[in-house]
């Protein structure tokens, strides 16, 4: 394994990522305002319900307002939607650099660029804006936007203070094809759960019965469920290469290792998420309160096993 | 317990509305006697509310497992907890808090849980079973009143959609005006074989535990190593493992290397190990060389041994008070800094005379000084050098019977050789000899070999546990990507209707677009007039099984 580590590029890919944050920064502003100024304010389906019905075709979803409370409702500012226009842009030119961030390192080094926590961190960023972005292509979630950029822009931001390491080779337990099967099925669906939990978090901020540029709780509600929908067997399938690669490298393919209990919590916690969706008087709150705990368990694996427990996992390689 | 349900399983569509919201608490019985009982708990351990409950202890329990060390991961770990506070310790073992994951408490959970799982999915099974050989149920009155309808005129007769459908693998049955069409059945069938899958894992876990077994053993270079249980330094076998069972496989290691990143701020990272072994796979066959590394076990007809740790054993020469030498080999020792590999030694020399002699000493594979004292600065062998920490004479204790670790010294009956000195003594170089006090003799550092931890794998579970979890992952995909959905054709003069829906909760993909597509399937290439719209195709996820 060659040892040597071309210094531009790593340093190339440091800089690339700092202006991913900075972009994903702007990109959110850009995002705030169009929420702030560029939408209509509306009360959600549930409640507008007893009035909507008969009205059998509706046209939108201002439509059908009750009188009372639509001359109220400032219009929506066509600057704020051209903010939101750029923002999108300028995600997609902020997805861009984390991506070459990320491909510099890796030729830099010449290998996955997923072997300590920092390049892991950035990694799982990546994949969650990519998520947003592509399912932002099929559904009308650019509301998401602004926080999605945020959430990416904060994990790179920590990322960068706090977990950066110089670009280097890794343990020999790290050469195998597996971490290019194991690692990236982790961090695909690490990426979606996180779309899923800011979608959660506004779910339980999203109150049904005042106005709000937010959609309704039962859309914020869909696109968690669908999120998590996708990424539930991707992370089974990141544990189950997990576990073969540890049948590779350690000798048995299960051994309650801190991160495996904890990739096995999590596991069971999301299990318990679609369990909870599917029985009577665990539906909504309480299923999207379910989510929200699985998603604490896999930050904590992500992050927390590697800082507080000691265990074979250990190539974190945190700095000090 | 399984996955969300396909709630309808009977009837038109309109009759399945809500079947799932009703609660499904069963009711309490009173007085109705041990059956009565019996089946009331049957039902309340199979019930979905109970499978949840079971589900978040399974993963509650799993906390204190990576939370405190357990016997089974790393029992030295264990030792050293009760060796600290030993009363918090006994606690903790009290409630099995160091094996938890073969505590009785967790096994009553995940039992339970999949008691609770095998008496939902058989059930379950039995419906489907029935389901798949059933026609789709004929069309409903007013086909536009379905959550996806739509309506158009055009020249088609219920044989040409039927085809239609068809050619789209829908399963069709026909009627005198309609067409009934249904696909999907794969959603439940996959839902089925995950949850099977679940219990063939666990159940291939189980016998890798009772059949296979694991061994410890530290080889130096030089050494060789035969799979027999006598030579392992730790052997766990499972409860049906027999000691003639083990492969008689056999292997010397000639020579074991480690490079490491030799400068910047990474210097002293391991790079690369590789041992070189010479295998007979059987006490019969021709040897063959491999090349052990990590990530790359060694195979020997399913027996796997993995490369998973090495050190340093320096080589020594001690010659006792009476001249004859007592001792000439290496002497493995235990890692102390893994970035500079400085480790700790003791040798021990039982057939010295007079007395036995007994020393402590430091390996520095990288020695440099620093000030008054010498330190390694690097885990390659550069410059290795021995410290003597301490020289022992009189009787070592190995003959008491008691079982004693080769890496401590019994100091009891022992008794310091010379003054100790509060300096650290200067390191011996390689092939230097030092005179022990008190006229006890001399002891030579020779040489340095390096020694390998070997972990060998016997699990005839392995290939079970995985087919099983690769069935999982096939069956969750299914159940979780495949919608059920059906449509109904009706042909009245030259107007033709359709109807859709999807009978699968929270679906992923819109229905809408693909209902679509079959509504221009249908239609043809001919001239669309403008189509009337259903009353309600907004919302995908509005499908009858909603509340």
């Amino acid at each position: 394994m060659p040892s040597e580590v071309n210094t531009g590029l790593a340093t190339l890919s440091d800089q690339l990522i700092l202006a991913t944050v900075l972009l994903y920064l702007v990109a959110m502003i850009g995002y705030a305002l169009e929420l702030a100024f560029g939408r209509v304010r509306t009360v959600s389906a549930a409640k507008r319900e007893p009035v909507a019905v008969g009205a059998s075709v509706s046209s939108g979803s201002g439509g059908v307002l009750p009188e009372a409370e639509s001359p109220r409702e400032p219009e929506p500012e066509p600057w704020a939607i051209k903010a939101g226009g750029l923002a999108v842009v300028l995600t997609w030119i902020a997805w861009a650099a984390n991506l070459a961030g990320i491909l510099t390192r890796g030729i830099a080094v010449d290998r996955w660029p997923w072997a300590n926590m920092y390049e892991f961190v950035v990694a799982i960023c990546f994949a969650a804006v990519t998520a947003f972005l592509v399912l932002m292509t099929r559904q009308p979630i650019r509301f998401l936007g602004a926080f999605v950029a945020l959430t990416a822009a904060l994990g790179l931001g920590f990322a960068v203070l706090f977990l950066h390491v110089q670009a280097g080779p890794v343990m020999p337990a790290l050469h195998s094809y597996w971490i290019a099967i194991h690692v990236t099925a982790a961090i695909v669906a690490s990426g979606l759960f996180i779309l899923a939990g800011v979608c959660a978090i506004l779910y339980l901020i999203r109150n049904d019965g005042r106005a709000s540029v937010l959609p309704s709780r039962k859309d914020l509600e869909r696109i968690t469920h669908r999120a998590i929908v996708i990424s539930f067997p991707i992370w089974t399938f990141a544990v189950i290469a997990g576990a073969m690669w540890a049948d590779r490298a350690w000798g048995r393919y299960w051994g309650w290792d801190p991160k495996e209990v904890w990739a096995f919590i999590t596991w069971v916690a999301y299990a318990a998420y679609l369990h909870a969706r599917a029985t009577a008087g665990w539906r909504g709150k309480a299923a999207i309160i379910v989510s929200l705990v699985a998603f604490a368990c896999l930050l904590f694996n992500l992050i927390g096993v590697n800082i507080f427990f000691s265990g074979l996992h250990s190539y974190a390689d945190v700095p000090n | 317990m399984t996955l969300p349900p396909d709630t309808e399983t009977a009837g038109t569509p309109e009759a399945s509305v809500a079947i799932e919201s009703a609660p499904k608490e069963p009711p309490r019985p009173v007085g109705l006697g041990v059956v009565g009982w019996l089946r009331w708990g049957w039902r309340t351990l199979t019930s979905m509310r109970t499978a949840l409950i079971l589900l978040f202890l399974f993963a509650l329990g799993s906390v204190p497992g990576s939370i405190f060390p357990q016997r089974g991961v790393d029992p030295d770990k264990v030792a050293q907890y009760f060796q600290n506070s030993p009363t918090e310790a006994e606690w903790l073992d009290r409630f099995q808090l160091f094996d938890v994951f073969t505590a009785p408490w967790y096994a009553a959970v995940y039992l339970l849980l999949f008691v609770s799982l095998a008496g939902c999915v058989l059930p379950r099974a039995l419906v489907h079973f029935k389901e798949i050989r059933r026609k789709p149920p004929a069309a409903p009155r007013n086909l536009l009143r379905l959550p996806y309808g739509e309506a158009f005129e055009g020249e088609l007769t219920v044989e040409q959609a039927a085809a239609k459908l068809r050619s789209r693998r829908f399963r069709v049955v026909t009627g005198p005006d309609w067409v009934a069409a249904e696909k999907g059945y794969l959603r439940e069938t996959g839902n089925l074989l995950f949850h099977v899958a679940l219990l063939a894992l666990l159940f291939a876990v189980g016998a890798g535990g009772l059949y296979g077994y694991r061994g410890n053993v530290l080889v130096v270079e030089g050494d060789g190593f035969a799979n027999t249980v006598a030579a392992y330094d730790r052997f766990m076998p499972g409860q049906r493992v027999s000691a003639e069972s083990l492969t008689p496989f056999s292997f010397t290691l000639k020579d074991f290397q480690a490079s490491y990143v030799g400068a910047g701020e990474k210097m002293g990272q391991p790079l690369d190990y590789s041992a070189k072994l010479s295998v007979q796979d059987t006490p019969s066959s021709p040897p063959r060389d491999v090349d052990l590394k990590v990530n790359d076990p060694l195979d020997v007809n399913g027996t796997l041994t993995y490369l998973i740790g090495h050190g340093y054993a320096p080589t020594f020469k001690v010659t006792d008070g009476k001249g004859q030498v007592a001792f000439d080999g290496p002497v493995p020792c235990l890692v102390d800094d893994q970035a500079t590999y400085t480790s700790e030694c003791t040798i021990k020399v039982p057939d010295a005379h007079p007395t036995q002699l007994g020393f402590v000493a430091r390996f520095l594979p990288s020695t440099v000084p620093n000030g008054s004292a010498w330190v390694s600065v690097f885990p390659a062998a550069v410059n290795p050098t021995v410290q003597l920490i301490g020289s022992f004479q009189g009787d070592l204790g190995l003959d008491s019977g008691q079982p004693q670790s080769v890496y401590v010294l019994d100091t009891d009956k022992l008794k310091p050789l010379g003054k100790m000195s509060a300096t650290p003594p200067k390191p011996l170089a390689l092939g230097e000899t030092r005179d022990l006090p008190d006229g006890a003799g001399k002891i030579q550092f020779t040489g340095v070999k390096e020694w390998i931890t070997l972990q060998t794998t016997h699990d005839p579970g392995r290939l079970p546990a995985l087919a099983a979890a690769a069935a999982a992952v096939l069956g969750l995909v299914f159940s979780l990507m495949i919608r059920r959905r059906r449509v109904w054709v009706r042909v009245t003069d030259r107007k033709v209707t359709v109807g859709g829906l999807t009978r699968t909760e929270g679906d992923v993909g819109g229905f809408s677009e693909e209902f679509a597509e079959l509504v221009s399937l249908l239609r043809g290439s001919q001239d669309s007039p403008a189509p009337q719209a259903g009353p309600a195709p907004v919302e995908p996820s509005t499908g009858p099984d909603q509340e």
